[in-house]
């Protein structure tokens, strides 16, 4: 649907139709089949680790993929292609047109600092939805380092005898599983955030879907 | 590898991935694609439960088996499963089944014998002594669960590579199938049956095998998940033919190499 939406020509043409493009095409694209892959990987993930909680809780089934273990685990082991491609498509084109570069970088403290006390006291600008503020910079920065450790420890969990270099990395299987789980509780909780403050500001989810 | 599916009513998966498969000809790509088009075929023929249902599942299964595939080109025959010291065995080591251990079998290791049948010179069947008197390798290693947790043990017994070699198997064979007292059952491929640390194991810990560790034999492979692991064996072929599992057939990943 998000897909349809960002080729749409009705959708786009409203007043915002005629400003610059704040996300272009791939990085819209890509956006999105990320959020479906995270989805999936999500979702199936609390589901596998039900079967050997590390921590005295299970998820909710109801909220969880896959049904039973057999079934999450297909979910996950699918869902990782997606979610592997479209990362590296991403990545690559993130690095390549020089869109990391201008968006993400400089980051620095003092100006961090001064935009998170801004954005407490409700004062951060979203006028220029093109220009990142200085906490979003570190947070995207932080989310795209917290998906290469999801990722590469997710490997080590899947391949601790032919991966493991990776797998002694990440302290050990049994370590790795930890920081596999902690990586998905810091996603999850930049999720909870950048979804929160999609809603505020309506105008940053319409420019993540057509563009502008 | 052809596997055995639960079916999907109304639907033959294998006719519809042929249909979609026609229409591309690069192998590759026409194996990676044959996944996307079942998912979505099944998704529009099927009104059911298309997240959580058997209808998914058995889509998601088509891609489970080019991660067989995949983990087949990752296994590397000269790689080693870690090993660990003798203070790291964890004790004690658990037993797991899908029954409670009472319910194990219970087998008199007298009356045993190990059946060998498929593409070998020698079916004769193996008894307890016969093992025995081949030569002992023994190892640490990490026992893997495919529900996530993971225990160290210490396993000795026959290298499967030294077995297959006394029996006279045809290596260039594709599988090695194993059958169980209770009706358990694995099949694995001949490069993990070759690995130096597969074993047919007779002890544990340097101790004959307790009922719960499998007596009177387990398949240690610590290249694979724990359920890929079989006790309690009573019949081993050599074959070109998979033949399944019992874990496997329900939808857990065939090849599950670690």
């Amino acid at each position: 649907m998000t897909i349809e939406a960002a080729t749409n020509p009705h959708l786009a043409a409203d007043a915002a139709a005629t400003g610059p493009i704040i996300h272009p095409r791939w990085v819209r694209v890509t956006h999105w089949i990320n959020a479906l892959a995270m989805f999936m990987m999500i979702g199936s993930g609390w589901q596998i680790y039900d079967a050997s909680p590390l921590f005295g809780f299970e998820f909710p089934r109801q909220i969880a993929l896959g049904n039973w273990l057999a079934g999450a685990l297909l979910w996950h082991f699918a869902a990782m292609w997606l979610l592997v491609i479209n990362g590296l498509v991403y990545v690559t084109l993130g690095i390549v047109t020089g869109r990391y570069r201008r968006k993400l970088f400089p980051i620095r403290p003092s100006e961090v600092l001064h935009d998170l006390l801004a954005a407490l006291r409700g004062k951060l600008s979203h006028d220029d939805l093109s220009v990142y503020n200085a906490v979003q910079k570190l947070l995207y920065l932080g989310i795209l380092l917290t998906g290469i450790v999801i990722v590469l420890s997710g490997l080590s969990i899947w391949k601790p005898v032919q991966f493991q270099a990776l797998t002694s990395f990440f302290g050990g299987y049994n370590t790795a599983r930890y920081v596999h789980f902690a990586a998905m509780t810091a996603i999850v909780s930049f999720l909870v955030m950048h979804v929160t403050l999609a809603v505020l500001v309506p105008k940053s989810l319409r420019a993540m879907i057509v563009g502008r | 590898m052809p596997r055995q599916r639960k079916p999907v009513p109304g639907v033959d998966p294998k006719l519809l991935i042929k249909d979609a498969a026609k229409l591309l000809p690069e192998p590759s790509r026409r194996f990676f694609l044959r996944g996307a088009a079942s998912l979505g075929a099944l998704a529009v023929l099927s009104g059911c439960d298309i997240i959580d249902g058997d209808t998914s599942e058995n889509a998601l299964r088509v891609i489970s088996s080019f991660n067989d595939r995949v983990q087949a080109l990752l296994f590397n025959p000269n790689t080693l499963a870690p090993e660990y010291p003798e203070n790291m065995i964890t004790r004690p080591f658990p037993f797991n089944a899908y029954y409670s251990e009472d319910e194990a079998p219970d087998i008199d290791g007298d009356q045993w014998q190990l059946e060998i049948g498929g593409l070998v010179d020698n079916k004769r069947p193996w008894t307890l002594p016969d093992l025995a008197k081949l030569p002992e390798v023994s190892q640490i290693t990490r026992h893997v669960c495919v529900e996530g947790w993971s225990a160290i043990g210490s396993w000795q017994g026959v290298k499967l590579s030294d077995f297959l070699k006394a029996i006279g198997a045809d290596t260039r064979a594709k599988y090695v199938w194993f059958q169980c007292a209770e009706g358990y059952s694995n099949t694995i491929d001949m490069p993990t049956a070759l690995h130096p640390q597969t074993q047919l194991t007779l002890k544990f810990d340097h101790q004959i095998l307790t009922r719960a560790y499998g007596f009177p034999i387990k398949i240690r492979i610590p290249t694979k998940l724990g359920f890929k692991n079989p006790k309690y064996v009573t019949a081993m072929w050599v074959q070109n033919n998979d033949a399944g599992g019992y874990w496997e057939n329900q939808g857990y990943n065939w090849f599950s190499g670690l």
